[in-house]
């Protein structure tokens, strides 16, 4: 190797901006932690993690401006990375909002958990933006075990804690499948770089029903972290379990980043084996969306409902990747977009309602919240019509996109299944709905102000899905752009 | 022209309310909502009286691309065509006159403003569906008005079966409109486009052996869409059901307007059922039996309300029995008149149970004649109206879609003309019940105020003449596609007999000889108990679809899948504290995790053996 290549130039420390923030920011909270007195008040930490993700959310553009490969081709700047790196971070943005009052009010704020979430980020960004193997691997473990320990972050929560210990043992068979599948591609055609995979397969040098079967246990790993189905099974009881803030940060921020790596694995190293892996995700988008919207029918839990509503929105997405297709994966950045936004506001919305010790998490509790806090109700309205997919949200575009990807691939009768699901998941969501609009409140205590971070939360979710509602160019057009990679 | 004044009147009137609501009187409340309406409707008549469109013509106003992706695109536009100034002026004036009406219907109640943010926002969503130059502004007006129409129902929410109705009604209606989003998929797959001008003319040079498979696919999903929103077999349930919503209500919503949507939504799509005659076919067959079915259920019923939405129903799929005969002028006359007379029928109801402080069973009713003489002579003139008396504005559009039945298949007529001599004998069988005789209730009825009566007053004069006044099929001309059939004699008389027939016979049932209603019901009472029990379809969805999927979902998916250990874990759980190993072993041994492991690998078994069992080698 050329020493003079080896060396990084200042572009590619650019191209690999946000991550390095996000990762500075997060070493210098760990230290800050430290010099803090215990019993000091660590909202001041939440507030520099808040602006070391802005920071990065302005480092995202710079690194856009200088696409290309880094680090000997490590890592991709382009548009699809940029994209997905924006969506995490503004997750991630989302949670350190809402968080703040959450830690306080139970009584856990310490500085660890906004650097877990930093780092979480970064390890999605490299996710985003991973152009070989080794680096997937990477970002979904810096991703990961950051998320198992904010899980269980309320150490004193049974709940919590069995939910972190589930989803880190869950979590690491699944990365064991994915590891071995990188181990395998590895051995048969001696690169990780994926474009230099494409390349050895298309060549037809190395044995093709090795790389197959590698393929197979990469898609085994990533169906897990995407929560498809039948690997679904670690979502509920994690986000059920999880305080609500990581709850919406585990539905939207890391299940979109594996969404990136999904789509850029397999439409860039294994497209050969399209015809091989489509049948395959055919069946799995269906039986997601078929198990994450039967089981939410009878949750009475909101937390979990939702939990299995993200289920069946990966199973939506899932329709997109099975098209293959640019519009495909445009339709899918779109969706995964919209979905951050929505799912996000409506956990905001239970972060706040569900009270100390999330006590009050049940449908029930919801009862005449339209008299009570008009305002905290109709953004959550507006929340769960937008996962209902009702037109002027962003969720019916995102549907609406995804269906039409898939009619244009021909996939009719997946599209006919899947709006049928969709019809169907109406239901639930119209529980919810109900229980605020069509009850009288179960109590007369006077609600809590809602803390000025999840309102703010919760007033940008609104507006975001309302805009991508009436213009959804403005993220289609971009997502449309940068929809191919480089191949 | 601005075209957009139109619609964002009654959404201002909402915002307005919604926002002020709180604070302000029930006058200003009222002033705003019916203000925002007459003004929709003010600006409609200025916009039709100085540039009315010529036939096939339109006015067309686009205001921004909204989508635009590859070779698709697509902006938001407003149209006003003849069909849509039909429309405009039925949902813009019959509105007017139930707003006014609303207001003292209202005023006891509870939620005053909340009910009319509701009712203006549903003006905004219907003004979209009907101006909507494109497919997907339809189908946001379409979703539109089938939330509100969900709040509608539900208002009276302290009432389990009105949340209840409106549930349903929602959930029926999302059947529907995933029939409606899918065929706009197809319409985008197949045209690449969603403009009913861009397709109407592309449709016209599209070759048969390509057209004839994805149109006829398209327009049965259009159907299924149809279907839900007003109310057709077979998703017509969920239409009685929403007679728990209040009368005004009932009035606007499912009866006038909304439901009225399918049939828009098919003349709108008329280029397309022309080229799909096995799907147009459906749809008279689906209207026939419809009319039919409905018809059979009203003669039995003793709610009031429940008989003029079994009528809904049965007049409904008398319009798509046009449509299916390719009459859709004729369609959309008996839109406009069954707007006049059916909005009369049930405001004039609201009248009586306003008067009777609620009650809504016949058999607690009756000589109402006195008491309440300006809603008995409204009241009568719709009935006249819907039973197709001649030269009543029924009477017009009734002759005209059993005249295109005739031309369709004969058969049909006379299946067409039994059920409108059915409808005119329930029809004067609740006039009988509720206006002659003893009065069998308790309450001390009064008339009505103002507010009230004015508008069965307008509305009775419109019942009356709309039909001779207005000849809608004449200013549809070269709209919509025609069908020449001219006016036969004898199937004029055989209609308008039907009618007669029908009076004469409730007469001799409920006020000649009393007796023998109830003797008939006795004599056939198998009948007569599967009839009042409609046919017990609701029955038979629950046994055959709900609970099916009930049991699936519960028993497989959630049992099996969703153990919901976190709550168990939390009873049974180890003591509180850190996680120690103690209870790490406790969930390894529990099964849970091995549980889900197990999953795990079945999937990847079935991933690897999929994978390579699919594709072959290559």
């Amino acid at each position: 190797m050329n020493p003079a290549a080896f060396y990084p130039t200042a572009t590619d420390y650019l191209r690999f901006l946000p991550e390095l923030i996000l990762t500075i920011g997060g070493v210098l909270l760990l230290v800050l932690e430290a010099l803090t007195g215990d019993n000091k008040d660590k909202s001041s930490l939440g507030y520099l993690a808040i602006a070391v993700v802005l920071g990065a959310m302005f480092a995202v553009p710079v690194a856009l401006a200088n696409p290309g490969t880094s680090f000997n081709g490590m890592i991709v700047s382009d548009g699809f990375a940029a994209f997905f790196r924006m969506v995490t971070l503004l997750v991630g943005l989302f949670t350190l909002l809402c968080s703040t009052s959450y830690l306080s009010r139970e009584k856990a704020n310490t500085g660890e958990f906004y650097l877990l979430v930093l780092f979480s980020l970064a390890g999605q960004g490299i996710m985003a933006a991973s152009n070989e193997l080794i680096m997937v691997f990477l970002g979904l473990e810096i991703a990961s075990i950051s998320s198992y320990v904010l899980a269980g972050f309320l150490r004193d929560d049974k709940r919590g804690s069995e939910a972190a210990l589930k989803y880190f043992l869950l979590g690491s068979f699944a990365t064991a499948f994915l590891l071995y599948g990188i181990s395998w591609i590895y051995g048969v055609t001696g690169a990780t770089n994926l474009v230099a995979i494409r390349e050895s397969l298309a060549a037809g040098t190395s044995g093709n029903s090795m790389a197959v079967a590698a393929a197979a246990l990469m898609l085994i790993g990533l169906a897990f972290k995407v929560s498809a189905a039948p690997f679904q099974a670690w979502a509920p009881d994690v986000y059920q379990g999880a305080p609500a803030p990581v709850s919406g940060f585990l539905s939207a921020g890391p299940k979109a980043a594996a969404f990136a790596i999904f789509l850029r694995i397999f439409q860039t190293s294994f497209e050969s084996f399209s015809s091989r892996y489509e049948p395959v995700l055919w069946i799995l988008a269906l039986a997601t969306m078929l198990v994450g919207n039967f089981s939410a029918l009878w949750q009475s839990n909101v937390k979990r409902m939702l939990a299995y509503s993200s289920i069946a929105h990966a199973g939506y997405v899932l329709v997109a990747v099975t098209t293959n297709s640019n519009v495909g994966t445009a339709a899918a950045m779109f969706y995964l977009a919209a979905y951050a936004l929505m799912n996000f506001g409506a956990f905001a919305a239970v972060t706040h309602l569900a009270g100390r010790g999330e006590s009050h998490v049940t449908i029930d509790d919801l009862k005449g919240l339209a008299s009570k806090q008009p305002v905290v109700a109709g953004l959550l309205t507006v929340c769960l019509l937008s996962l209902t997919g009702v037109p002027l949200t962003a969720g019916f575009f995102g549907k609406f996109y995804i269906f039409k990807a898939a009619i244009d691939n021909h996939l009719y009768w997946l599209s006919a299944l899947g709006l049928l699901n969709s019809a169907i998941a109406a239901y639930y969501y119209l529980r919810i709905l109900a229980a605020m609009y069509m009850h009288e409140p179960k109590t007369t205590d006077h609600p809590e102000p809602v803390p000025g971070g999840i309102q703010l939360t919760m007033w940008f979710s609104a507006a975001g899905i309302l805009t991508l509602g009436v213009f959804p160019g403005l993220v289609l057009d971009y997502a449309n752009r940068f929809a191919t990679f480089v191949k | 022209m601005q075209l957009w004044l139109i619609p964002i009147f009654p959404l201002l009137g909402a915002a307005l309310n919604g926002f002020t609501g709180r604070r302000t009187s029930q006058g200003i409340q009222s002033a705003i909502a019916v203000g925002s309406v007459l003004l929709s409707f003010l600006w409609v008549l200025n916009i039709l009286l100085n540039s009315m469109p010529a036939p096939g013509a339109e006015i067309r106003e686009s205001y921004f691309t909204w989508i635009s992706s590859g070779n698709f695109s697509l902006s938001v536009d407003l149209v006003v065509d003849r069909l849509t100034a039909v429309m405009l002026l039925v949902v813009t004036g019959i509105g007017t006159l139930i707003h006014i009406y609303a207001t003292s219907y209202m005023s006891h109640e509870g939620g005053f403003y909340r009910f009319f943010t509701y009712l203006n926002l549903f003006m905004f969503f219907m003004l979209v569906l009907v101006m909507s130059g494109n497919f997907l502004l339809l189908f946001v007006g379409w979703e539109g008005v089938g939330l509100c129409s969900y709040l509608l129902i539900g208002f009276y929410f302290l009432k389990k079966s009105a949340s209840d109705a409106g549930k349903k009604a929602f959930i029926v209606n999302r059947i529907g409109d995933f029939g409606v989003l899918l065929a706009m998929l197809l319409l985008i797959n197949t045209f690449g486009s969603l403009d009913f001008k861009t397709i109407a003319d592309k449709v016209k040079t599209m070759p048969v052996e390509l057209s004839a498979g994805i149109l006829t696919a398209i327009c049965l999903l259009l159907l299924l869409g149809a279907a839900g929103k007003s109310a057709q077999i077979p998703l017509y349930t969920w239409l009685p059901d929403a007679m728990e919503g209040p009368t005004p209500v009932s009035a606007l919503i499912h009866a006038a307007t909304m439901v009225t949507a399918g049939v828009y939504l098919c003349c709108r799509a008329s280029a397309l059922f022309e080229h799909a005659p096995i799907a147009q076919d459906t749809v008279a067959y689906i209207g026939l039996a419809t009319a039919f079915f409905a018809a059979t259920i009203g003669l039995v019923q003793n709610d009031i309300k429940k008989v003029y939405a079994y009528s809904t129903v049965s007049q409904l799929g008398f319009m798509f029995l046009a449509v299916g005969s390719g009459a859709y002028a004729a369609a959309i006359f008996h839109v406009v008149t069954h707007a006049f007379f059916k909005a009369l029928l049930f405001l004039g109801s609201g009248s009586v149970i306003h008067a009777l402080e609620g009650e809504q069973d016949m058999r607690h009713m009756g000589g109402l004649r006195g008491k309440l003489p300006i809603t008995f002579f409204t009241l009568l003139m719709g009935a006249l109206a819907i039973a197709g008396f001649p030269f009543f504005s029924g009477w017009y559009s009734k002759e005209a879609i059993l005249s295109a039945a005739h031309a369709h298949s004969p058969w049909m007529f006379w299946v067409a003309a039994l059920t409108a001599m059915m409808t005119a004998f329930y029809v004067f069988r609740t006039i009988w019940l509720t206006f002659f005789g003893e009065y069998k209730g308790h309450a001390h009825p009064h008339e009505s105020p103002a507010a009230m009566w004015i508008p069965l007053a307008v509305l009775a004069v419109l019942s009356v003449v709309g039909g001779f006044l207005f000849n809608v099929p004449h200013f549809l001309e070269g709209v919509l596609p025609a069908h020449a059939h001219g006016h036969d004699m004898t199937l004029e008389i055989i209609g308008s007999s039907a009618g007669l027939l029908g009076i004469a016979l409730s007469y001799l049932f409920y006020v000649a000889s009393p007796g023998l209603a109830d003797s008939f019901a006795e004599s056939f009472s198998g009948l007569y108990n599967l009839v009042y029990n409609k046919y017990f379809v609701d029955e038979v969805y629950d046994a055959a679809v709900v609970h099916p999927l009930e049991r699936t979902s519960r028993g497989f998916l959630w049992k099996f899948l969703d153990q919901n250990v976190i709550d168990e874990g939390m009873v049974h759980g180890a003591s509180s504290g850190a996680l120690g190993l103690g209870s790490l072993l406790r969930l390894l041994q529990g099964g849970v995790v091995r549980n889900y492991a197990t999953w795990v690998v079945l999937g990847a078994v079935f991933i690897f053996s999929a994978f390579s069992l699919l594709g072959g080698a290559r």
